[in-house]
């Protein structure tokens, strides 16, 4: 039973090919990434949660030959995540004792990183170190340990835009990046249920784990492998390498002792594909075209793709058609452009319009868009200990009560009641009390909100943009981050989440669109939300809305003045509610009556600046500033 | 700790690794700042610098390693005794210490030692990393994330070079003079001015962009990774023969002269950048003096200026935030048309 259009409704053919093709590249990195978790680092797995991820976990569950993966949960402490004094044991000692970290226990295994894309750059930047060094070093609560571990990760990634995604630290570091979310349950499950270990059991793993070290790898093979990843536009030195290792897993599980060329375009595919930023410039257009509606054309590297794609699923190899005699000295130049068109072949169809725009270069975990409030005094970042009897919100540090409380056991002892004297448990009095202390950065984040439609639109972006780049080089210090939204067209759209990176900024500020329609509700709309998002984070919102605040798209993208108008009036409302501070500059040459009733409406400074050059509008800004935030 | 990537084997980076070797030869050249995108293998550098260091003098059983010789900073403990003195002294390795992220105040500083408090009732100073790092290198990777009440107290620590410890009944001061090194990804956020002022030089390192260099970084890393020893062992001579000339450098230092034309143009060219006030200028001089020391030369020469210029200034270029050129570039023009003169 080769392929089983029967047993499936196929509602269009091209799609369900396209959609198989990549769950089988999904599984085989699922299977790859058990022969050397540690090796390849991690998998981001963007896919919601279902059935799809189920069955994706499952799998490597059973390949790894574990009960269950090591879950993360997003709010670790420091004490958790990386060890620290256990506390119990310690008390009942009367001497430090350490307790280990997840990290140092879930060593050989996987761990399982939940929500993904809300994880926090502090707790990623923790996690990044420990997985270059293969070890963790421990400088906490009166502990210096260094502790080996070695793992793989898993990071679900459930985000829905395209910013709202792992953070690009853990990414980099990740061999396998997977995209699962346009796979249907059907395709998914069909396949787990018929063919579970079409592509390798766990005793194959177990094999291919063996074999692994002997494997060498030719240098036409490295080099093609470094020459694609230049050609698709990779800096980083580390795609290479674990590539690298990804090619010599796939050889290892075929039982080869040295890696071939299928195991480069294998490796090409599932590390290099998904890092690209560029298109090889050999490509012609007509090309491009052709990826775009068949990418499974060049899928497999064989003559005939099409009869070779489904591989039949009582099949034990992963790799069907690869029977061809390895040529034992390959030409590099066309091994390159092999492995090269290997890559490309997979390069989502929809990747390409964004590649030509540059605007990959944006993708960015804004660590936590939405999500409930912590509660005061218990969020931020750790910020030290002071003595204090802890009132209701606040947690007691038992380490610095400890430390304090030492010094006076004997005296303390010899103070109590004879019955008593001889207990040795740890008199603890209410002046050792230390509270933590828990910095929570109030920066203030202002939102610039740019008007792109019309005619105008070029000009008055390149203002916004130098009013940005003014205001962080100005305001780093006091750790103030900008957003820039803008609109045009039929929506808005975020071009640069909150930051407070100057490189970044200009990075994404460099190819901005103007042109279209005034989408002035879905405007308003947009920085409500964000402004609200970052109150939650505990930032102090500034909203700066450059327009002349004639609407005439309707939020449903619909043209028509008077609704577009009446709508943005609405949401003008609206945002008055969130009493945040915005500022309505009004670009229009001559300043007009809409623009100001609007700023009227959400209790916004108005300013007319017909032509507000970046400094102006900077200053104004940070007077804004000043008397809102 | 695991065993790290030699020196000598790091492909290209020549900026990186001429900053990193300056500032072994002479610390007062005060700290390397290494910032560039990921995957470009810079805290492998730094961490490469351990193995080279050549071995130093301390007094024997010195928490802080204190010098042996007069009228060098000293311990509460050692003072007394180097009065007495030159008390007994051993060789130890250099210390390059690690300040990982999710350290606590407690071990950066130091802090009262729990154990000996708790089972036997005595107040003593457990040192932190600061008192480790003294003589030595700190290294931060991911400078840029570390918690902002650690980087006050190395902002402080770093100035003074004394650590002083007031807490839990504790009174303690000690030296606390390191070269700080730090790297991280400039897109992850930016440094504190004040921090960024305590390192003397800035490098910006990139990916090698031609592409067999690129293939010998894999192809290297890769020989590391599979067999460590073996890789360690090869490139053993040639970590040995930069240990050699740091040593010789070192000795060498001192009778570096600096020409007056010289002094001239370092004038001239941070005139041209608008640095502020001489910092500027002494960190120049500086540099330019330990690589000549290192490179063998006895006097200081336009070569050796122009080669360290923008590493020693690029991080204190007042911001032009309009101006869309890196600050590496702005030193690169500046130095045209001063030596061009």
């Amino acid at each position: 039973m080769p392929v089983m259009p029967s047993a499936l409704p196929p509602s269009d053919p091209v799609s369900l090919q396209r959609e198989r093709a990549d769950w089988h590249g999904a599984l085989q990195a699922a299977t790859l990434f058990a022969i050397d978790p540690a090796g390849m680092v991690g998998v981001r797995l963007r896919a919601p949660a279902g059935p799809v991820r189920d069955c994706w976990l499952d799998l490597l569950r059973r390949l790894l030959n574990l009960e269950g993966l090591r879950r993360m949960p997003l709010s670790i402490t420091d004490e958790r995540l990386l060890g620290g004094l256990d506390l119990t044991a310690t008390l009942a000692a009367g001497h430090p004792v350490a307790q280990q970290g997840l990290l140092a226990e879930v060593d050989g295994g996987v761990l399982l990183l939940a929500m993904a894309e809300r994880l926090p750059a502090a707790t990623a930047a923790r996690l990044a170190m420990v997985l270059d060094q293969g070890e963790i070093h421990l400088e906490r609560d009166g502990l210096t340990q260094i502790n080996r571990t070695r793992f793989g990760v898993v990071a679900l990634d459930e985000g829905i835009d395209a910013d709202e995604t792992l953070t690009p630290a853990l990414r980099e570091r990740f061999a396998l990046d997977l995209d699962l979310s346009l796979i249907a349950p059907r395709t998914a499950v069909a396949d787990a249920d018929d063919g579970q270990a079409w592509l390798a059991s766990a005793d194959d793993i177990l094999d291919a784990r063996e074999r692994l070290a002997g494997i060498t790898v030719p240098e036409p093979i490295i080099a093609a492998l470094c020459a694609s990843a230049q050609a698709l536009g990779i800096d980083s030195a580390r795609a290479c390498l674990l590539a690298l290792r990804v090619a010599r897993a796939s050889a290892a599980l075929d039982g080869n002792a040295e890696v071939t060329e299928d195991d480069a375009d294998i490796a090409a595919r599932l590390v290099l594909a998904p890092r690209a930023t560029r298109l090889p410039p050999r490509a012609e257009p007509e090309q491009e075209q052709e990826q775009e509606q068949e990418p499974e054309q060049k899928q497999a590297p064989q003559p005939e793709p099409q009869s070779a794609e489904p591989p039949p699923q009582d099949q034990p190899e992963p790799e069907p058609p690869a029977e061809s005699p390895p040529e034992q000295t390959p030409d590099p130049q066309t091994l390159e452009d092999r492995v090269l068109e290997a890559a490309q072949a997979v390069i989502p169809a929809g990747l390409l319009a964004q590649l030509v725009t540059g605007s990959l270069l944006q993708q960015r975990a804004a660590s936590g868009k939405s999500g409930a409030a912590v509660q005061s005094g218990l969020r931020g970042r750790p910020a030290g200990t002071r003595r204090a009897v802890p009132n209701g919100s606040q947690r007691l540090h038992v380490i610095d009560i400890l430390r304090a409380a030492a010094p006076w056991q004997i005296l303390r002892r010899a103070q109590l009641p004879p019955g008593q004297a001889a207990s040795n448990r740890i008199q603890v009095r209410a002046e050792d009390f230390h509270i933590r202390r828990i910095k929570q950065k109030t920066g203030t984040t202002t939102i610039f909100v740019v008007d792109a439609s019309g005619s105008a639109a070029l000009h008055r972006l390149a203002e916004a943009k130098g009013a940005v780049e003014l205001l962080l080089a100005d305001c780093y210090v006091r750790r103030d981050q900008v957003a820039v939204l803008a609109f045009r067209g039929r929506s808005a759209e975020l071009l640069l989440p909150p930051t407070r990176s100057l490189v970044r900024a200009k990075r994404s500020l460099s190819g901005l669109p103007g042109g279209g329609g005034t989408p002035l509700a879905a405007a308003i709309d947009a920085a409500a939300l964000l402004a609200d998002s970052l109150r939650r984070k505990g930032q102090s919102p500034v909203i700066v809305l450059l327009t002349d605040g004639r609407a005439n798209v309707a939020r449903d993208g619909s043209g028509g003045r008077e609704k577009a108008q009446a709508e943005a009036m609405q949401a003008a409302t609206r945002l008055r509610l969130l009493q945040a501070a915005v500022l309505l500059i009004d670009t229009s040459p001559q300043p007009d009556r809409m623009a100001a009733q609007l700023a009227l409406t959400m209790h916004a400074r108005y300013l007319p600046l017909p032509h507000a050059g970046a400094a102006a509008m900077s200053q104004a800004v940070r007077a804004a500033m000043q008397s809102g935030a | 700790m695991a065993v790290s990537f030699p020196f000598s084997a790091i492909v290209g980076q020549d900026e990186m690794k001429r900053a990193i070797l300056v500032a072994a030869v002479d610390p007062a050249v005060g700290g390397v700042l290494v910032f560039g995108d990921r995957g470009t293998g810079k805290s492998t550098a730094v961490r490469a610098l351990a193995a080279l260091l050549p071995k130093m003098r301390a007094v024997a059983g010195c928490p802080y390693g204190c010098d042996p010789q007069p009228g060098t900073p000293s311990c509460a403990e050692c003072a007394p005794r180097k009065a007495q003195g030159e008390p007994k002294s051993v060789l130890k390795p250099v210390p390059v210490v690690d300040l990982p992220l999710g350290a606590t105040e407690d071990r950066v500083v130091g802090a009262l030692d729990l154990e000996r408090a708790l089972s036997q009732g005595i107040k003593a100073f457990e040192p932190g990393l600061l008192a480790r790092a003294n003589r030595g290198f700190l290294y931060i990777d991911e400078v840029n994330l570390l918690e902002d009440h650690l980087v006050d107290l190395l902002i402080d620590v770093a100035a003074s070079g004394e650590n002083m410890v007031e807490r839990e009944g504790l009174s303690v001061r000690h030296p606390a003079r390191f070269v700080l090194v730090g790297s991280g990804n400039p897109e992850e956020g930016e440094l504190r001015p004040q921090l960024l002022d305590r390192f003397g030089l800035a490098v910006d390192v990139h990916t090698p962009t031609e592409l067999p260099l690129r293939i010998e970084v894999v192809k290297r890393r890769d020989a590391f990774e599979r067999d460590p020893d073996a890789f360690i062992a090869h490139w053993h001579k040639e970590d040995e023969k930069i240990r050699r000339r740091i040593v010789a450098a070192k000795k060498r230092l001192p009778d570096v002269v600096v020409p007056d034309a010289v002094l001239e143009r370092a004038a001239q060219l941070c005139m041209a950048l608008g640095t502020d006030g001489l910092r500027g200028e002494l960190a120049l001089m500086r540099a330019a003096r330990a690589l000549a020391a290192y490179e063998g030369d006895t006097s200081v020469n336009d070569s050796h200026m122009k080669r360290i210029a923008a590493p020693a200034l690029r991080h204190r270029l007042r911001r032009n935030p309009l101006d869309d050129a890196g600050s590496g570039t702005r030193v690169e023009r500046a130095l045209e048309d001063v030596f061009a003169a």
